[in-house]
């Protein structure tokens, strides 16, 4: 039953983790660049939520109406100023520039909320569905859910729609999307600003299951970073596999056998699989080699 | 020793720089003028604080209480007679960055002397590096048992010592209850470990049995899966060696599983006043316990002065002092205490008189160096939250009163009469 019931918590806990990775992901594919501000931009986005749910007395996924589309502009704003005018070496800069907004950010949340810890708080975060023997604690599950529902969305956009056609073709190839006319720096901002949306939306849940402070980032972006290598860069589908795979496998592990080794025997098996797939679970061989 | 000449000019302006340094600093934190104000060439103290990365709480902490030693010692007189003054640098709770820090203080700045930073992670190094330079490192909190294990002569704990801190519950637990499961789950710190493990070995020998033992890794940010296993046993009793974040988290993940221990320990994280109190919900916390090394209302000296200056600087009320500022603040009153007894600032003088069984007092109680480093004086206290309110519990019979422990936590979430 105890595994079970870890098993059942690494698909809820995945889902979340699957969503804070999905920008990570689709930012690289579109613009080969590894967003190292994604774990302080979780954190703003936590911090964004508490001071909202805080200062106007409502519920936390109320919060992110104004958070995300806060968090879409602030992404599109660093993309306009800070990773377009790159000309040059743009994968090697555009690496130091995120690190340097990841700075910016931790040092600025540390001057406005100090360096104590606090979490987001509402009348059902403690709250658990009891069936049976298994527990699923509420706001688990809420996230999960919405997760489930953001990727759709992001998998419609991508696959349904002219954009996504745009941002798929300029993932393939994207010399050859400006040829056929493609605003390629359009697409790439809207990319960053969803990306940076979704880190908003990660950040409330990340908010509302752990206390956190700005230098909390640090241990998400390890997470993110291991979750989209297995996934396959550019995946957003290797992104919902790979993470609800390793929050399975990371508490099946700690329950059966230690929480040390949770970690460790996700790791041996991400050897593994790059072993016979340096690409990653769903990447894509060869196609940022174009 | 350094004299003070006042009949000469550079002296005089020597006097009044250091009167203008020592009336800022009393500025800054609040304290009232004294009847001897520190004056002459400071006394430098390099420290490295943790105020970026995974101790920043704690590092910010740790510098609030080091600041206001500083404030109270030069209006108590400085050190020799001549003003503190105190230079910091944020290691950003890197090990690497720490060393790098005091070995700029110790050749670059050439201070004085050196305090310790936040954690036995960044104390191992840091005391490894003064060790190098010749300096002595007196610190209050990183005291984890890896630190005194290395046969080196230069670092001193003021605070009582890790290993411990627990062992004042055990004993209470050992003499007042049936032995029976306990539920057992730590951070694999080296601080922090330590305190369960140690704990963990006295019950047993008592008949206490495992209901569940497990290790998590520092960097853990999923809690489920512990506090499941630790759930799914049912034990009454849980102790849990836990930093601040992680016992915020495990309380949440144990109210989701409806878990309800009789009895439940943290090694840390119901000490950290207004954060726990606002991470947790202060009707979570009735019943919870903490080993700590201080207590807020104690008659030791400097102790009304700290809380008070504490108050005015930094505002809140006394739950809600982080147990870093007293531990830093007492690191400071023992390097005043032993440098004004030898009348010098010779490293190797401080560290023969550490090592020589004088005792000092401190804010935190009576401070005795055992040869390995070790405070083997100090009497660890436990707290336990009582209709909100933060209260001494253990040990019985000790030198301060302490209230009667409520030995049946209610449920999550109910404080009976409040």
């Amino acid at each position: 039953m105890l595994v079970l019931q870890a098993i059942i918590e690494g698909v809820l806990v995945g889902g979340f983790y699957a969503l804070m990775a999905a920008g990570l992901t689709l930012v690289f594919g579109v613009m080969d660049i590894v967003n190292f501000a994604i774990g302080a931009l979780i954190v703003l986005g936590a911090y964004l939520s508490y001071s909202v749910c805080n200062h106007l007395h409502i519920d936390p996924f109320l919060s992110l109406l104004i958070t995300t589309p806060l968090m879409t502009g602030l992404g599109m704003f660093i993309y306009v100023f800070l990773i377009k005018p790159i000309k040059t070496n743009r994968v090697v800069m555009s690496l130091l520039t995120m690190f340097a907004v990841a700075t910016l950010i931790e040092g600025i949340l540390d001057i406005c909320y100090n360096s104590g810890f606090v979490q987001i708080h509402a009348s059902y975060i403690n709250n658990s569905l009891k069936i049976g023997k298994l527990n699923f604690p509420l706001i688990y599950v809420l996230s999960f859910l919405l997760s489930v529902f953001l990727l759709g969305c992001l998998f419609l956009i991508t696959y349904r729609t002219k954009f996504g056609r745009s941002l798929r073709a300029s993932m393939q190839n994207p010399v050859a999307a400006r040829l056929v006319g493609i605003d390629t720096d359009r697409v790439s901002m809207i990319t960053l600003g969803i990306g940076i949306g979704l880190a908003a939306i990660g950040g409330m849940v990340f908010g509302t299951t752990n206390a956190f402070n700005a230098s909390s980032s640090y241990d998400i972006i390890s997470r993110l970073l291991v979750i989209v290598i297995l996934g396959g860069f550019g995946s957003v589908g290797g992104a919902l596999v790979s993470a609800i795979f390793m929050l399975v496998i990371q508490d099946v592990v700690a329950v059966v056998w230690s929480p040390v080794w949770g970690s460790t025997t996700f790791y041996m098996i991400l050897i593994l699989v790059l072993l016979v797939r340096p690409q990653g679970l769903f990447g894509k061989k060869g196609v940022r080699a174009q | 020793m350094h004299k003070l000449r006042l009949g000469s000019v550079a002296n005089r302006r020597k006097v009044q720089i250091g009167a203008v340094l020592g009336a800022a600093a009393l500025a800054v934190t609040g304290l009232t003028v004294p009847n001897a104000i520190a004056a002459g060439k400071p006394i430098t103290i390099g420290i490295s604080v943790s105020l970026s990365g995974d101790f920043s709480g704690d590092g910010v902490a740790t510098q609030q209480g080091y600041k206001i030693w500083a404030a109270w010692q030069n209006a108590h007189g400085g050190i020799l007679g001549r003003p503190v003054v105190l230079k910091f640098l944020s290691d950003a709770s890197s090990p690497t960055q720490v060393v790098t820090n005091y070995q700029k203080f110790m050749t670059a700045d050439k201070v004085d002397f050196v305090l310790g930073p936040y954690s036995t992670k960044l104390t191992k190094p840091a005391s490894n590096t003064a060790n190098r330079y010749h300096y002595v490192m007196l610190e209050g909190i990183g005291g984890g048992p890896s630190v005194f294990s290395r046969g080196l002569k230069n670092v001193f704990d003021v605070s009582a010592s890790a290993t411990y801190q627990l062992v004042t519950y055990a004993k209470w637990l050992a003499a007042t209850q049936k032995p029976q499961p306990i539920a057992y789950a730590t951070m694999d710190d080296p601080f922090i470990q330590p305190m369960v493990d140690y704990a963990r070995a006295y019950l047993d020998k008592k008949g206490f049995t495992e209901a569940v033992y497990k290790v998590y890794p520092a960097e853990t940010t999923d809690f489920s899966p512990i506090a499941s296993a630790v759930a799914a046993t049912g034990a009454k009793i849980a102790i849990l060696g836990t930093m601040p974040p992680d016992g915020y988290a495990m309380v949440q993940n144990f109210i989701q599983a409806k878990y309800n221990p009789e009895q439940l320990i943290m090694a840390s994280g119901p000490d950290q006043g207004a954060d726990f109190t606002k991470s947790v919900g202060i009707t979570n916390t009735e019943g919870l316990m903490v080993p700590n090394t201080w207590i807020p209302t104690s008659n030791y000296p400097g102790n009304k002065d700290m809380v008070a200056a504490y108050i005015k600087a930094y505002g809140g009320d006394i739950n809600a002092i982080n147990a870093d500022v007293p531990e830093a603040f007492a690191a400071g009153q023992v390097l005043a205490e032993a440098v004004n007894k030898i009348g010098s600032t010779d490293n190797k003088k401080l560290q023969a008189y550490l090592h020589s069984g004088a005792s000092f007092t401190s804010v935190q109680g009576p401070v005795q160096f055992a040869a390995d480093g070790q405070n083997s004086g100090a009497a660890p206290y436990v707290f336990q939250w009582q209709k909100g309110v933060y209260l001494p519990v253990l040990p019985l019979g000790g030198p301060d009163k302490v209230s009667p422990i409520e030995t049946m936590r209610p449920d999550w979430g109910t404080t009976p009469g409040m």
